[in-house]
């Protein structure tokens, strides 16, 4: 297979990660467990579930930015035959909560209501409607009369908390339920600051100080699968949701908490999903959902159109960064100074979370003796930011990275190695672990393997860094070649919990039944891989369930990059446990204490005794002292390994037309041990595509009452296969010691380096900064000409 | 009113409103390898083989589709038998989270049925209207090529 790692991995043995062991199904490419039902179509997917007598919900959104409700008349929408029910906000309970789908409880403020008095942006869900078909939803929707009293919208995050802006959360029930800074009086949906050091005083001694500010853009998920929640009753009255989403486990308890609901009436079942990346992390349809359900006794189906998932579900926050550094000319970093106003849109939603991310994911990466990191998140009446793929460090990842590049420049070194020079190894902490956690203080580490200075080795020769760096090449179009250096994390230490519960059947197969979400990622298949390997079985032996809150074991779900980590601790010790449990069983059998059984490729032997698994699993259910093999694990962590990454772009600039196109790039990863190679490459490979067009072509816009004009993939460009350039994704083992059988995570990292790698490479090929993203043909136009009109202006200052 | 199309290989008689798309009455009738990405032609979720093209099933009215033959992902293989480019796709690793590989497979198979040695060009244009957020097309490139070659050996 090209791309694999043994093709694309030039120095195979890296000190450290060699273990010795040798494994069976870690650490190969097994094909997915559930590929082939997805290949051919098995109806697998939440909208593949057909349920008789099912409704069609739809959400009225509003068509304004900042408004108030005044009146709301909703008799000509339930008079309409085969409309069975129209929700206001009057028909539900007034209680306040974060869509954000974390752990409880929440760092995110509880500012959000199933539907609204006030809309605050434009797209809000103010009513739902359950019908017979589609169409009747929609008719019942324009039925519905509201008479609005408009607000004065804002939209300027940058003005936000000037004294005299609207107010956007001026309703009592806006809180946070941490001692958080929250202020909504002033706009302010989260803050965060650390100070170490003396950052003015280093900066005043440094021999070079630099400052830059970024800004970076409304950018969506676009999962292929938009949102989409079905709910039923069971036989017995419970609520089932079966719902497109990645916290299976968070959405049962916050529906249940806004509908008032006792907890064990609501179960949640994630089948498969067609994708993320966080915008699933959000309980966005589940409560409408099954409120409509309620109120109908039916089963209700609630989809969002694709327009509506551009400019109605999530999108990764905006930031606007400044960034601060102080350097010496031996290339010592003396100062880091940084600060961003992050726009979270109408909701507060990970508001915290992500500026936190921002900084902790991303200013440890050079060690430095005095940093400043002030962040606040604000309201506007703009799309609500949430989780997506990177989570804070993507930003601030731009920010930093294009510094690093400057800072380069300002002493004359090559970039590369100032990179080499600073980065975080092995055995080193930061003040930012301590300092920054996810919406509280941190967690101190050391790092216990770093793979960073390989990366950048073999990625710098993967690339041909040296026989492509500053060769412009002659012509109207230039060439250049760009890099940055990354760092995510592999979960939230003391928050996140996963569990896997493992039961042995008569032929040696095991049940692995997980809260773990597998949106894709592959997941089901790497915890398969975990089990097999301590059991001595085959994947394909492993039979894998996620995740369902009736039949699965606990999990926080898919995010923070904490599968791998977290979940695949849990399976390992669930399987330790059942091998142990093995080894009993057959020590009953033969009399031969299980201290001298070993399991080995499927038996148990010791002195005169080999039996197969198959053997003692069957004794096991039927004869002897009778018991089912299995075991549920929990699994926690006190470390967040960072995964590293060295990211290389070359690209060419037409300077006529301002249009960047990447050539060429290579991601080399740390993510510890691959448990899957195939996967964990093909995790850096989508990451890579979705960066490039987030770097190049990707932007919500809007227009000046705030609505969104482009929410289609006609005019909100994603990267085709056409517009992919040749990509290499190399996995740099290392061995994580805290991680399952070496493990970090890998699936964020690869989609913070194509904006610094990209905007680093323009300036290689044209000698201008990048900025502001995307990088479009108007703003490269934009730079180049703002580059000759300084230089005319250099050479005639009178003018 | 009643459109006799043949899906699969097997003649069916769909019932249909003149204004239900080709992606509806599909997926209706049971077909939901058929998968629903934007309903504006845009992303590819929805592709289909009409008469061994490879189309939009979002965009054509299945009243238009009286008399053709129409082939979903159903049609190529099963789990337990799986074709050539499905095996493929799931051996090197193309397929994440799945819900575009029915229509970027269906894009591949009609490459390959009128380019059997396709070049990555032809690759790429056969499959530039199937959107993937997951994988980044590496693989899949991969995959199509691995089929294409033990479909030849198949075919000498």
């Amino acid at each position: 297979m090209s791309g694999s790692l043994g093709s694309s991995n030039p120095f195979p043995t890296i000190a450290g990660a060699a273990t010795g062991t040798v494994t069976r199904q870690v650490g190969h490419s097994v094909p997915r467990v559930d590929g082939l039902a997805l290949a051919c179509g098995m109806p697998v997917y939440t909208d593949d579930l057909v349920v008789p007598g099912m409704l069609y919900g739809k959400l009225l959104r509003s068509p304004h930015a900042h408004a108030r409700i005044v009146r709301c008349d909703t008799a000509q929408a339930r008079a309409l035959p085969g409309v069975h029910a129209v929700l206001t906000h009057r028909d539900l309970p007034k209680i306040s909560y974060t869509s954000a789908g974390q752990g409880y409880p929440e760092p995110s403020p509880y500012d959000t209501f199933v539907l609204s008095d006030k809309a605050r942006y434009v797209g809000d869900p103010i009513a739902a409607v359950a019908a017979e078909t589609p169409e009747l939803a929609a008719q019942a929707c324009q039925a519905i009369e509201i008479e609005w009293e408009l607000l004065p919208p804002l939209f300027d995050p940058l003005r936000a908390m000037d004294p005299g802006a609207p107010v956007i959360h001026d309703e009592p029930e806006a809180r946070t339920i941490l001692p958080v800074p929250y202020d909504p009086r002033r706009n302010l949906a989260a803050a965060v600051s650390m100070d170490h050091g003396d950052v003015d005083l280093a900066l005043a001694g440094s021999d070079h100080v630099l400052q830059g500010e970024f800004v970076t853009q409304y950018a969506q998920h676009c999962p292929l699968e938009p949102h989409i929640t079905i709910a039923y009753f069971e036989p017995n009255g419970r609520l089932t949701l079966r719902s497109s989403v990645q916290v299976p486990f968070h959405v049962r308890r916050i529906v249940a908490r806004v509908l008032e609901l006792p907890l064990k009436q609501v179960r949640v079942i994630k089948p498969r999903i067609g994708g993320g990346f966080g915008s699933k992390q959000e309980v966005l349809l589940e409560p409408v959902t099954a409120a409509l359900a309620l109120a109908t006794r039916r089963p209700v189906r609630v989809e969002l159109s694709r327009a509506e998932e551009f400019y109605a579900s999530r999108t990764r926050h905006p930031q606007h960064l400044w960034l601060r550094c102080g350097v010496d000319d031996d290339g010592t970093i003396t100062a880091l100074d940084s600060k961003i106003i992050m726009n979270t849109g109408a909701y507060g939603a990970h508001a915290l979370t992500v500026i936190c991310n921002s900084g902790s994911k991303v200013l440890p990466m050079y060690p430095c003796d005095n940093i400043r990191f002030q962040a606040q998140a604000v309201y506007t009446n703009l799309p609500v930011g949430g989780a997506y793929r990177g989570y804070g460090a993507t930003q601030a990842a731009f920010a930093m990275e294009v510094m690093a590049d400057r800072m380069a420049e300002a002493i004359g070194m090559d970039p590369l190695a100032f990179r080499q020079r600073n980065h975080i190894r092995a055995g080193m902490g930061s003040p930012v672990f301590k300092h920054l956690g996810e919406g509280r203080p941190g967690a101190e580490q050391t790092i216990g393997a770093c793979g960073l200075p390989e990366c950048l080795t073999i990625g710098a020769q993967a690339i041909d860094y040296a026989g492509r760096r500053g060769q412009r090449g002659e012509g109207k179009v230039k060439r250049g070649l760009g890099m940055a250096v990354l760092m995510q994390g592999s979960g939230i230490p003391f928050v996140d919990l996963a569990a896997v519960t493992l039961k042995m059947n008569e032929d040696g197969s095991v049940n692995l039944l997980a809260g773990a979400t597998d949106i894709g990622t592959g997941s089901d298949t790497m915890l398969a891989q975990i089990v097999a390997e301590v059991l001595t079985i085959d994947t394909a032996d492993v039979l894998v369930y996620s995740s369902d809150t009736d039949l699965t074991p606990f999990d926080v779900g898919a995010y923070a990059s904490s599968t791998t980590y977290v979940s695949g601790g849990a399976a390992r010790k669930a399987a330790l446990l059942v091998r142990d449990q093995v080894l009993q069983v057959a020590a009953g059998m033969s009399g031969v204490p299980a201290t001298e059984l070993a399991l080995l490729d499927r038996r148990i032997v010791g002195p005169g005794v080999d039996l197969s698994l198959s053997e003692v699993a069957t004794h096991s259910l039927y004869q002897g002292e009778m018991l089912q093999i299995g075991a549920t694990a929990s699994h926690t962590t006190e470390q967040s390994p960072p995964p590293f990454g060295a990211h290389f772009a070359w690209v060419e600039v037409d300077t006529e037309t301002g249009m960047v196109r990447v050539l060429e790039y290579v991601a080399a990863v740390d993510c510890g041990v691959a448990i899957n190679p195939a996967l964990a490459e093909g995790q850096v490979e989508g990451a890579i595509a979705n960066a490039l067009s987030y770097a190049l072509t990707e932007e919500l816009l809007f227009d000046e009452k705030g609505r969104c004009t482009n929410p289609t993939f006609l005019h909100y460009k994603i990267s085709s296969i056409r517009d992919m350039p040749k990509v290499k994704a190399i996995l740099v083992p290392t061995h994580e010691p805290t991680g399952p059988f070496g493990a970090k995570s890998v699936s964020e990292i690869g989609i913070n380096g194509a904006l610094p790698a990209i905007s680093n490479a323009i300036y290689d090929a044209v000698g201008v900064r990048l900025t502001r993203s995307p990088f479009t043909p108007e703003r490269v136009l934009a730079a180049l000409a703002a580059k000759v009109r300084e230089a005319d202006g250099e050479s005639n200052p009178a003018s | 009113m009643q459109v006799r199309m043949t899906i699969n290989g097997t003649p069916r008689t769909l019932e249909v409103e003149p204004t239900t798309t080709l992606l509806d009455a599909l997926r209706d009738a049971g077909y939901k390898g058929v998968k629903v990405g934007c309903r504006e032609a845009a992303c590819g979720a929805c592709t289909v083989l009409v008469d061994g093209k490879a189309r939009l099933s979002c965009i054509l009215f299945a009243a238009q589709l009286e008399g053709r033959e129409v082939t979903t992902i159903e049609g190529l293989g099963t789990p337990d038998a799986p074709h050539p480019l499905q095996q493929a796709f799931v051996e090197v690793g193309a397929v994440q989270c799945g819900y575009c590989t029915p229509g970027t497979i269906l894009s591949a198979k009609a490459l390959l049925d009128g380019q059997p040695a396709p070049s990555e060009a032809e690759i790429r244009e056969a499959l530039d209207g199937n959107l993937c957020r997951c994988t980044g097309y590496v693989k899949m490139i991969d995959a199509v090529n691995l089929a294409a070659s033990r479909l030849r050996e198949e075919k000498p």
